[in-house]
């Protein structure tokens, strides 16, 4: 949506882009970087570059400045008139991104519930239907199915504490909270297998509450579920009413 | 308990004269400021060797999972938990609060302005007295059944407020009570330091004749005491939770978990700036002395500290972007947020201005000020990624959080006390510290402290997240590179550590040896270096007149160039 300008990569270099928001995010971030990254360089390049030259060998007697007239304010005022410009800039940028990530979710294709407790995950597979709920879905433990091209909406929820539903290829980051359901949405690009994290601290066991996330084409993702059908009917069904 | 004052005078050292005092009254029940400064400030660096000592564990428990750590053993999940909570919580309420705010306030502000003591001397040492217990609180949490709280510095409930959950259920309750403490002490010291320095300034002091340190403190005073109300009502409520069944943040009995995070994140951002302020202002005393300058702009700064201070009242929600809360919220709190960085830029390029014109001295005070400058910048502009909240959704709680604001609180906490202590040990002790020493600690401190964190944001960005005791249970995070990383950066963190022997050795041998200090070492032009090294009680004889703002230096058409505030012209 906003690659136009430039296409991001340095943290492509470290994770791999899994999802279609996962560029915007990089392209913000970047943007970000290249702007502050300027700044930075040029304020501590002033900054080290008056430190030389004034110098006590070089400059052995100061000059008597105050800062308070206008023509020596300048200096700092259109700098930091600068600094707003660019402020604004980042933020139609943030305000974007945040939008279509967190605002505006783009109609669902299939849906997960994702559930968090001391210390798992819980994903709820809408099955071959798409429907949440109904009697062909799938329930899995820390392992989560998702199939590549689809828009997914995910149903977070917390059983015990807080829990934070973390897909770092997404470039996702949600808190689950008890006693909420939170809807969000995703949308795979990429297929694999990937880290899922819970990124809120929720007791002991946190450093362990990890999950991985299987993102597979159509045909995959179509034999998983078959394989997982029969045996999730017989065991998760009567889990989701008991839990209605 | 001793008392070397009349009860009920309103003017402890009035007609007295510098009498003699017992050792109970000099050192332990003292009302003397500057023995209240003494006694915060070396409570805070024996609690900050406790949360370095915090560090050192678990840094070794991320570079060697399951090693014996020396000094320490095996560090369970729990025991990781509770040192990471404990070393946050430590630092930033029992280090850089303690030594920034009480340790210098307490010194500086009487001496400054020129008057023999705090307005209410009594109430400032009660509130030394309840820090300590505080302390002493927190540290026994250690030793109770179940340990110490492990839930994050942050604490949010329900993880906090309910045993079953946090396994810790007496720790949970000390923590908070010790940290509702801690806020009534720095609540009485507030009280004085506006007081005092609204008050009691010498003749002549009007309100532009005020060093910026002076201001920063009463600032971030104010910010502290206008912010924490809500805490403690939080912090009550959360020990009504634990201990007698309430349901505030209870969702499964109509409480709300979140409610918590409004009321400690409304603390919890001007608490940033509480101690940013008087470390903004050590550097703002010590950068014009080294480079024979005169403050570039002195009004534009004390504004521009107090727009910020306001502003600091509207981003708290930054930290709660992904937390649940509507996400429409986020983009306010957005603009608010990337709004601040204005007035935090200005007051980077007014002291980058100051050293215009300047004849600069690199003494052990001045690189640890423009340390300061360089190193907060890194802190301040990689909070611009975290403030824009479309870049917040995937930097969240990742490694490039914590960086950040260890580029933040490090020059504070860290970076800014040494600048200060270095700066006044000679007003306080009556001894010159031993420059090389001082600098050879310095640069053994700052480019480890760079070591440490600079990979750290890498590693953030590559999604490694925060408060997990081993990260090879996540296959994507226990790549070779970032193992030899976390390696890396724990061997950085043991060099910075060797090297604070460095600064113990040199305050211990200059405390003995130091060549003595004359009342004006640095040639400075502020009140405190009016009187003797180190002041007696009532520190002047007889208190001094202001003709002049703090920073005349370099006037021309004048032989000296300094122009102490107190000779007349």
């Amino acid at each position: 949506m906003l690659e136009p300008l430039f296409q991001p990569f340095l943290i492509d270099w470290l994770v791999p882009s899994a999802s279609t928001y996962a560029d915007d995010i990089d392209f913000l971030w970047e943007l970000i970087f290249w702007i502050v990254g300027a700044w930075f360089l040029a304020t501590e390049g002033i900054f080290f570059w008056l430190i030389i030259k004034f110098a006590k060998k070089r400059s052995p007697k100061a000059q008597y400045i105050t800062g308070e007239l206008k023509s020596q304010k300048q200096y700092i005022s259109y700098p930091h008139m600068a600094v707003l410009v660019f402020d604004i800039l980042i933020l139609v940028f943030a305000v974007k991104v945040w939008y279509d990530v967190k605002q505006d979710l783009p109609p669902a294709e299939s849906t997960v519930r994702v559930i968090g407790q001391q210390w798992a995950w819980t994903f709820q597979n809408a099955g071959p239907d798409g429907k949440l709920d109904s009697a062909d879905d799938i329930t899995t433990m820390n392992e989560l199915h998702v199939q590549l091209g689809t828009v997914y909406h995910y149903k977070l929820e917390a059983l015990d504490v807080l829990h934070n539903f973390s897909v770092p290829v997404f470039r996702l980051k949600q808190d689950a909270i008890p006693g909420r359901v939170i809807t969000g949405w995703f949308e795979p690009t990429l297929t694999g297998e990937y880290d899922v994290q819970c990124a809120e601290i929720c007791g002991i066991g946190h450093g362990l509450m990890g999950a991985r996330i299987h993102i597979e084409t159509p045909e995959q993702h179509a034999a998983w579920m078959a394989s997982h059908a029969p045996i999730s009917l017989a065991s998760a069904t009567p889990d989701v009413s008991a839990e209605e | 308990m001793a008392e070397a004052v009349p009860a009920g005078s309103q003017d402890p050292h009035g007609g007295h004269g510098h009498h003699e005092q017992s050792f109970w009254s000099k050192y332990v029940f003292s009302t003397d400021h500057k023995m209240i400064a003494m006694q915060y400030m070396f409570t805070g660096m024996a609690m900050g060797m406790i949360g370095a000592f915090m560090a050192y564990a678990f840094r070794m428990q991320l570079a060697f999972p399951g090693m014996e750590v020396p000094l320490y053993g095996l560090v369970s999940p729990a025991n990781y938990n509770s040192l990471v909570t404990n070393h946050g919580t430590i630092m930033i309420f029992w280090v850089a609060m303690p030594v920034l705010l009480a340790g210098f306030g307490n010194f500086l502000i009487p001496l400054m302005i020129g008057c023999d003591d705090m307005v209410f001397p009594r109430i400032n040492r009660l509130s030394y007295q309840i820090f300590l217990l505080s302390a002493i609180v927190l540290l026994a949490s250690f030793f109770v059944p179940g340990g110490a709280f492990g839930g994050a510095w942050t604490a949010y409930p329900p993880l906090s407020s309910e045993a079953q959950y946090s396994l810790t259920p007496m720790g949970s309750s000390f923590w908070v009570v010790a940290v509702a403490l801690e806020f009534v002490a720095f609540l009485m010291g507030g009280i004085n330091f506006v007081t005092t320095a609204m008050n009691s300034r010498a003749p002549g002091m009007k309100m532009y004749d005020i060093p910026i340190v002076v201001w920063m403190i009463v600032i971030a005073s104010i910010l502290f005491m206008a912010s924490v109300g809500p805490l403690i009502a939080g912090a009550i409520m959360l020990f009504f939770d634990q201990n007698l069944g309430t349901a505030f943040y209870d969702p499964s009995r109509g409480g709300d978990p979140i409610l918590w995070q409004h009321l400690f994140w409304f603390f919890g951002h001007p608490e940033v700036y509480v101690v940013l302020l008087p470390a903004l202002g050590v550097t703002a005393e010590i950068i014009p002395v080294f480079a024979r300058k005169k403050f570039f702009a002195y009004k534009t700064v004390l504004y521009t500290v107090f727009a910020t201070g306001v502003l600091s009242f509207t981003v708290w929600a930054h930290h709660q972007f992904i937390a649940g809360i509507d996400p429409r919220m986020a983009n306010i709190f957005t603009v608010t947020t990337l709004l601040i960085s204005v007035p935090i830029a200005e007051m980077c390029f007014v002291y980058i201005a100051t050293l215009w014109g300047g004849s600069i001295t690199l003494s052990t005070p001045m690189l640890w000020a423009l340390a300061f400058v360089a190193e907060f910048l890194i802190g301040g502009v990689t909070g611009i990624f975290l403030g824009a909240s479309g870049a917040d959704i995937y930097m969240h709680d990742t490694y490039f959080v914590l960086a950040h604001f260890h580029y933040t609180f490090y020059p504070i906490a860290i970076v800014g006390t040494f600048a200060g202590f270095t700066f006044w040990f000679p007003k306080m002790f009556g001894r010159m510290m031993d420059d090389r020493l001082g600098k050879i600690h310095f640069w053994g401190s700052i480019i480890p402290f760079n070591c440490i964190f600079i990979p750290l944001f890498v590693l953030g960005m590559a999604g490694q997240h925060r408060r997990i005791f081993d990260f090879n249970a996540y296959p994507d995070l226990a790549l070779p590179w970032m193992q030899h990383t976390r390696e890396f950066v724990t061997i950085a963190l043991l060099v910075m550590l060797a090297f604070q022997l460095v600064f113990f050795y040199n305050v211990w041998k200059s405390l003995r040896k130091g060549e003595k200090a004359s009342k004006n070492p640095w040639k400075s032009n502020t009140l405190e270096w009016t009187t003797e090294s180190p002041p007696g009680h009532g520190n002047w004889a007889e208190l001094p007149t202001v003709y002049r703002g703090p920073y005349e230096y370099s006037v021309p058409d004048r032989e000296e160039d300094y122009w102490p505030q107190n000779q007349p012209s």
